[in-house]
């Protein structure tokens, strides 16, 4: 897992960079390539968008370099810049039905998980194989955005709930409720499915 | 006091981040150690959480960072950016 918040080493490389030493800003988002990609995929669902925001965003992030603020963490700073790339993008994407950044209306409603009693283990393995790997990320991308941003923020990236309910500028208390909707539809959607396709399973003879 | 298994789906995302009162994680532990059905639900959901955040499910495109990293040195070649206040 890499490194969260400003480090030393960052804040260093942040004053060297606005110092002159620009070409060192390669080396202070390397650790941060996946994690604005995924953020921009996961919300563009489209590879080729997803990597134009993400270029778009560290490009944004360059330049705006002197207006961060190292109260803050650097990370932060920049999943929020590939955030507001990202909703743009969405937004002039007119052609394509926009998703709502509205809480939908059943916000307090129950998501019932999927009651299976057979799928317990966790078949690592099995994300090598690419049918799984669809199954998930079609998965966390049909959830509605508001619950999939969360979850992309806290369960993928493993921000804090803290962390996460800074970047979407939402309560701690709305990111927990959130975050569990998101964890039981996802369940609910998933168990079935990865028990089917889970080839290690052993079944004993008399169960 | 008993909690059924509604109660405890309401949980299963605190349980899972350990952000519950002592009092209700307490509760939810004891429901679940007679409850195979909702441990199956814990375990189910907490997998999903492992498999979700394996760096393989979200792989990067090939080329991506070479990409990324020339068009940022065509942008610092470009670019610098502004010296701060204190310079």
């Amino acid at each position: 897992m890499i490194e969260r918040g400003t480090t030393p080493g960052e804040e260093q490389l942040i004053a060297s960079i606005l110092g002159g030493n620009s070409h060192e800003f390669h080396a202070l988002i390397r650790p941060y390539e996946r994690t604005v990609y995924v953020m921009a995929l996961t919300l563009l669902k489209n590879e080729a968008d997803a990597e134009d925001v993400a270029q778009e965003a560290f490009l944004k992030a360059f330049r705006n370099l002197k207006n961060f603020r190292a109260e803050s963490k650097f990370s932060t700073w920049l999943i929020s810049i590939t955030l507001n790339e990202a909703r743009s993008r969405l937004r002039r994407k007119s052609a394509v039905p926009m998703e709502s950044l509205d809480e939908p209306s059943d916000e307090q409603g129950h998501v019932s998980p999927a009651l299976l009693r057979d799928w317990r283990e966790i078949p690592s393995e099995s994300v090598e194989r690419l049918e799984v790997r669809q199954l998930l990320q079609q998965a966390v991308e049909d959830i509605p955005l508001i619950y999939r941003e969360t979850f992309i923020l806290r369960d993928i990236e493993e921000l804090s709930i803290h962390e996460t309910a800074e970047t979407l500028g939402i309560s701690v208390a709305s990111v927990k409720v959130r975050l569990h909707r998101a964890r039981m539809m996802l369940q609910k959607r998933l168990a079935p499915q990865l028990k089917q396709v889970n080839p290690k399973r052993r079944w004993l003879p008399w169960s | 006091m008993v909690i059924d298994c509604k109660h405890v789906w309401n949980h299963i995302s605190g349980y899972l981040d350990d952000t519950l009162s002592a009092e209700v994680k307490e509760l939810v532990q004891e429901h679940l150690e007679h409850c195979e059905i909702c441990s199956a639900i814990l375990d189910s959901t907490r997998n999903i959480l492992i498999l979700t955040a394996d760096e393989r499910t979200f792989e990067l495109p090939l080329g991506f960072s070479e990409r990324l990293h020339a068009r940022l040195s065509e942008e610092i070649e470009g670019i610098r950016p502004a010296p701060s206040k204190s310079d």
